[in-house]
């Protein structure tokens, strides 16, 4: 069976940092993956490779079989990839609910024509878009935030209206890049109740995450990459145990 | 519909309808020339708005789409082919009514472009143009980008003043009437200057009801997404470039349309039209009426360019125009005009309780 995500020797060098250097991992349909690392790892590269913000210099991704990489962002956003950023970038000057309903991009089609015509298909588009827009907002618990304005929005309620846009496009792989920075002890217990609910929707997930009490406790398996080379990738517990990821993460002398 | 913007748009007929009267029964009916002329300078400034506020691009060069319009319909409503009917393409074009013959000025026959058929070839020119122009330059940012569009109307503005075709300096002249339904058509004949007044601002009322409707649309949340976080907007599966380069080209048709209909209403166009100083009127109206505002750069530009054409500003028009855009820079570039009454009146009402609270 093919996975769902499948990274394939995949490099990228940026000037003279080699930030990603031959690495491969799986993402089976319907698995939560954990992506950790020290800092400088190539997490985030990784991330804006999968999702098309970057070209690999070297190695394909392959997303339901389909190479998708070098393929411009949108189009992979199109496939049924969505993600969340490390830095929230929520949209300014719009409200919660038009944030989330830009999340439907990928599953409507009125284009500039129709809009300016608004002919009677796209009052009905226009409806179901709201329409998924509210139910995402529901699922993160946030409806009464709908109409605020995004950006003016506390962190942890900012984080929610991110996760509710990328939900919103029904994708079938989540990539998180660290969802749970800047959450306190409180709202990550919530964020790990809430990867566990979006699983149960049947939607895959791949997640950049510091919080090792978080990665152990949602994901089925961990890669954990070091200057850009993965150096394990199996269950939480196994990866715990590996004396090469306790060197990396502890340093030459720990323990 | 919501029915606010059925109801702004009723506000704006009423405004429309009320300026009409007032000049009937102050017996001034000729200031409805300039009032018309205002109303497609309206359009080249409707379409600037949404690319400015919207789309979050800077043109310098609008005037030359108004320019590209505007000489295209007067060239081919004006050419005579009179003398190469015995060509194929010729005949093939008079029997599909695109050539109608019409008097010429020694009282022969002129066989010219219709001017619908013009209309179409215009929107053609500056459509393609647009594309041509907004496919390299509009993955330009800021200065740059203002510099390129700057580069661009520089061109157009050369290329007008040094062609003989198109009358070099003087531009050119005689254009027909626009006709429209009922015998109606779009000229300066004096007996027709409230017609014209009412199919200037209808035309006007009509881009801005198609825009408003855009703004709201899916396509309208995807600008101001790209606006407000453009990589963000990507990654929800915005074509972030494709969507800039469409909002160009059609503020760039907006303003051709403009463009076609002065050159009618007028009898003819100037390369004036294309300068630099023209499109930085258009910017600074943009500015005043706040970008994206489309209620308020068609309140600014109607007042502007109406001033303006009435020679209200004398010898220092293009001054005018350029201290408005520096003054709008300096103290609001947000725009002083936001037609966002509730955020006003809250201000308002904010600073008087707190005058009132003091003891």
């Amino acid at each position: 069976m093919t996975a769902l995500l499948d990274v394939r020797g995949v490099s990228k060098r940026f000037g003279g940092v080699q930030a990603l250097k031959d690495v491969s991992f799986r993402v089976e349909k319907g698995t939560v993956k954990a992506l950790i690392g020290p800092n400088g790892a190539g997490k985030t590269t990784l991330f804006d490779v999968v999702s098309g913000f970057a070209a690999p210099d070297a190695g394909a991704v392959l997303f339901r079989g389909a190479p998708i990489e070098g393929a411009p962002p949108h189009r992979v956003a199109g496939l049924g990839l969505s993600r969340t950023f490390q830095h929230i970038r929520l949209f300014a000057g719009m409200t919660a609910l038009e944030n989330v309903m830009v999340g439907r991009h990928p599953r409507s089609r009125a284009g500039f024509l129709a809009g300016m015509l608004h002919p009677p298909w796209t009052w009905r588009e226009e409806r179901e878009i709201e329409d998924r827009a509210r139910e995402a907002l529901d699922f993160l618990a946030i409806p009464g935030l709908a109409g605020a304005d995004a950006t003016s929005l506390s962190y942890g309620q900012q984080r929610a209206v991110e996760l509710a846009r990328a939900l919103a496009s029904e994708p079938e792989l989540l990539l998180l890049d660290e969802p749970a920075a800047g959450l306190n002890m409180r709202e990550t217990v919530e964020l790990a109740k809430l990867v566990g609910r979006i699983r149960e929707r049947g939607i895959t997930i791949l997640v950049v995450e510091h919080d090792m009490g978080l990665v152990m406790n949602v994901s089925d398996e961990v890669v954990v990459l070091s200057y850009g080379e993965k150096i394990a990738d199996a269950a939480p517990r196994a990866v715990q145990q590996d004396p090469e990821v306790v060197r990396v993460y502890l340093g030459e002398d720990g323990c | 519909m919501p029915a606010s913007r059925l109801a702004r748009i009723g506000l704006f007929a009423a405004a429309v309808v009320a300026v009409q009267l007032a000049t009937q029964l102050a017996g001034k009916g000729f200031l409805l020339t300039q009032l018309t002329m205002s109303a497609y300078y309206t359009l080249v400034a409707l379409g600037l708005s949404l690319l400015m506020g919207y789309a979050g691009q800077i043109s310098l060069g609008h005037a030359a789409f108004f320019a590209i319009g505007g000489y295209a319909t007067g060239l081919l409503t004006t050419v005579d082919l009179a003398a190469r009917r015995g060509g194929g393409l010729v005949h093939a074009l008079e029997r599909a009514h695109v050539l109608v013959p019409r008097p010429d000025l020694y009282g022969g026959e002129a066989l010219s472009v219709h001017p619908w058929a013009a209309l179409a070839a215009a929107l053609a020119l500056a459509v393609a143009v647009a594309f041509a122009i907004g496919i390299p330059v509009l993955k330009l940012k800021g200065h740059y980008l203002a510099m390129a569009t700057l580069g661009f109307g520089t061109i157009v503005t050369s290329v007008l003043l040094g062609t003989e075709a198109l009358g070099a300096a003087d531009g050119i002249g005689g254009v027909p009437p626009f006709p429209l339904a009922g015998g109606l058509a779009v000229g300066g004949g004096r007996t027709a200057r409230i017609a014209n007044y009412y199919v200037a601002w209808g035309l006007v009322a009509l881009a801005l009801l198609l825009l408003a409707n855009l703004v709201e649309s899916r396509v309208g949340r995807a600008l101001r997404a790209i606006h407000g976080a453009e990589d963000a907007a990507r990654a929800m599966g915005v074509d972030a470039g494709r969507y800039k380069l469409r909002t160009f080209v059609l503020s760039a048709a907006l303003a051709a349309v403009g463009g076609v209909f002065l050159t009618h209403y007028n009898a003819s166009i100037g390369p004036g039209e294309a300068g630099i100083m023209k499109s930085v009127r258009y910017v600074a109206i943009v500015a005043v009426g706040g970008m994206g505002s489309l209620w308020g750069t068609v309140a600014t530009s109607a007042v502007l360019s109406f001033l303006s054409l009435r020679g209200t500003f004398g010898t220092l028009d293009d001054a005018v125009f350029g201290a408005v855009l520096v003054l709008v820079m300096l103290f609001s570039p947000e725009g002083i005009l936001r037609l966002d009454g509730r955020a006003a009146l809250a201000a308002i009402a904010g600073r008087l309780r707190r005058t009132e609270a003091r003891p």
